[in-house]
């Protein structure tokens, strides 16, 4: 059984022309397996959020090969990378982008709204998911009533209230104190992490490392490595 | 989606509120001016509207609009009864003649002198006595307007006490009795009006040559009344318009020789400059204040085709609340202007103009934002 989420092969991405010239990604390698959470380290500017915006079929990219099980954004159009998108991949932001006037049953909801789903039954969903991940009794907060915490809970609930294949997070836990970051991380990792499922996360945060399966560290558009996570800590450590 | 667009829009209040109150802005004064300004031109054939019996009215060629008054011989009448398809045609007197009250003042009304014998032309209704007693002598009916107003008798206390019937007052140095009051559509120069007979209107008078105003003509039955008119000016030289044509040639003269059009217009293209200016400017910054959740939204699987919708359906509704509060106001102020100097016309084809307008309004505003949700990149949700 094949068991690849993502597979590029190749992958570069250049912004702007001329003198003002970025070359974000360099010729990216890179497999995800499913069931397993991999990490993308490295220092700002060194491509780890152009990586997850063509993995997650938002940004196009110039050359080589990006497979989502099995798909090629390439090849669609931009109704199909919509539809796509909409039913397979769930996303979590840095800055969490909950849309302040929906209630949290309401931002969770947004997905399978968009997947054509009947409002009654989404915002049902909406509340079980709130359930699962501890929030089941600020269902009807606002984002603003909620901590910092309580936010990212929310998304996270929202990233997979519709049962997507494939997630990614884009600094999860930069908003958050260490305590939440870790709690927020081992409910990722508890409710998510399955085997026909696959997580990418962005991080610059050490400290929840130990989450992942594999890190894979970028450098200047390059992937430099890709280790254990446990041989990665002990790297860090000796370096 | 409908349910995340409302919500998304009604959830930031103030901003909400911002655009539904420039929409109702601009609603209001374009209804509002064009409404008045419908009002007005509406009066400048007050007359025209008040005098339904005869399908044409026959006039010296000069004749611009109502009040040009241009006299003719009052042989003319002959002339026009003998044209073929003419039912009847009886003379009419239009002139504008000095009124000296009791109290000394002077006051100028328009004069209007019906044929003798039918007393074809009258007011639309009497409030009191009866177009007959204007065959009693020195008989003269006054509008309702007039009689409470600049007819009214000023009491040495000040007090004001409406003309009744009975009362007399000179007219160009003739004596003239009220012998009834009646209702008529306010006109354009808002004189006093007075009804008398074609003779005694002549009496009135100053000394003329030709007193004759107008021939009214009937057209017999199955005969076309703009081809009469063609005949009678064919055979008389005059010019002979029907009542709709001669309502156009009157509107047509304030629209080219007063200010009134520009200054109206001048007043609802600020509605309109307004109305983008605050309501489009709003909704474009209240998109883009939003830019991030629709980015979000796109990312998520939503497609352009939805986003248009929703950003359409806001639109929508801002413009339909906007709208109704705006032609609601005017509506109010239509109804407490009602019984004032200040005229105001409503048609439904007002209605449907500023519905337009406002249309277009939102479509603008709704077009900027819809521009900038297409070209927005899913990838912005990534940045921080």
């Amino acid at each position: 059984m094949n068991n690849i989420a993502v597979r590029c092969k190749g992958v570069t991405k250049t912004y702007g022309s001329g003198e003002t010239k970025v070359r974000a990604l360099r010729g990216i390698d890179l497999e995800v397996k499913t069931g397993e959470m991999m990490m993308l380290v490295g220092p700002s500017g060194s491509g780890k959020t152009t990586l997850i915006s063509i993995v997650a079929g938002v940004l196009e990219r110039d050359e080589g090969e990006c497979m989502v099980f099995g798909h090629d954004f390439k090849h669609m159009s931009h109704r199909e990378k919509a539809r796509f998108r909409g039913q397979n991949i769930g996303f979590v932001f840095q800055l969490f982008n909950l849309i302040p006037t929906l209630s949290a049953a309401e931002n969770v909801a947004a997905p399978l709204l968009i997947n054509g789903v009947k409002r009654r039954n989404a915002l049902e969903r909406a509340r079980e998911i709130l359930n699962l991940v501890g929030i089941g009794d600020r269902t009807h907060s606002l984002p603003s009533e909620l901590s910092g915490g309580q936010q990212q809970r929310v998304a996270i609930a929202r990233a997979m209230v519709h049962n997507p294949k494939f997630i990614v997070c884009d600094e999860p836990t930069s908003a958050l104190d260490h305590e939440t970051g870790h709690k927020v991380l081992e409910l990722l990792h508890e409710v998510v992490v399955g085997v026909d499922r696959a997580l990418v996360v962005v991080t610059h945060d050490s400290r929840i490392f130990e989450f992942a399966n594999r890190i894979a560290k970028m450098d200047d558009g390059h992937i430099i490595s890709v280790s254990d996570s446990r041989d990665f800590r002990l790297n860090e450590k000796l370096n | 989606m409908n349910f995340i667009a409302l919500k998304m829009l009604i959830g930031d209040r103030a901003k909400y509120l911002g655009i539904i109150m420039g929409l109702m802005f601009a609603s209001l004064l374009i209804t509002q001016q064009s409404a008045i300004f419908l009002g007005l031109m509406t009066r400048t054939f007050g007359f025209l509207t008040d005098t339904t019996l005869p399908d044409i009215w026959v006039m010296d060629p000069k004749v611009q609009y109502i009040d040009d008054l241009k006299p003719l011989k009052e042989t003319e009448v002959l002339r026009v009864r003998s044209v073929e398809g003419v039912a009847w045609a009886v003379p009419m007197y239009k002139g504008l003649l000095k009124a000296r009250l009791p109290n000394g003042t002077f006051q100028t009304c328009n004069v209007v002198g019906l044929d003798d014998e039918t007393l074809i032309g009258g007011p639309p209704q009497m409030l009191q006595g009866q177009l007959s007693d204007l065959r009693r002598s020195d008989a003269i009916i006054v509008d309702s307007f007039s009689v409470k107003d600049r007819l009214a008798r000023v009491m040495p206390d000040g007090r004001r006490e409406p003309l009744k019937i009975g009362d007399t007052m000179e007219l160009n140095d003739h004596r003239a009795v009220v012998v009834g009051v009646c209702k008529v559509t306010r006109t354009f120069q808002s004189q006093p009006v007075i009804y008398t007979t074609y003779s005694r209107a002549t009496i009135f008078a100053p000394r003329e040559r030709k007193l004759m105003t107008f021939v009214l003509v009937k057209a017999k039955p199955g005969q076309d009344t703009h081809i009469l008119c063609h005949r009678i000016r064919q055979v008389t030289g005059l010019a002979a318009y029907t009542r709709d044509e001669f309502k156009k040639l009157t509107v047509r003269y304030f629209m080219k020789y007063t200010g009134i059009p520009i200054n109206f217009g001048v007043t609802v293209v600020l509605g309109f400059i307004v109305g983008v200016a605050i309501a489009g400017q709003t909704f474009y910054n209240f998109t883009l204040d939003n830019i991030r959740y629709f980015g979000t939204l796109k990312a998520m699987g939503a497609s352009d085709v939805t986003l248009l919708r929703m950003i359409l359906l806001q639109a929508a509704m801002v413009g339909s609340i906007g709208y109704g509060l705006g032609v609601g106001a005017a509506s109010v102020f239509g109804t407490l202007s009602g019984s004032t100097e200040l005229s105001f016309r409503f048609p439904w084809q007002l209605l449907s103009a500023s519905a337009t307008a406002v249309t277009l309004i939102c479509a603008a505003s709704a077009v900027l934002s819809m521009w900038k949700v297409i070209r927005l990149e899913p990838a912005i949700v990534f940045k921080s």
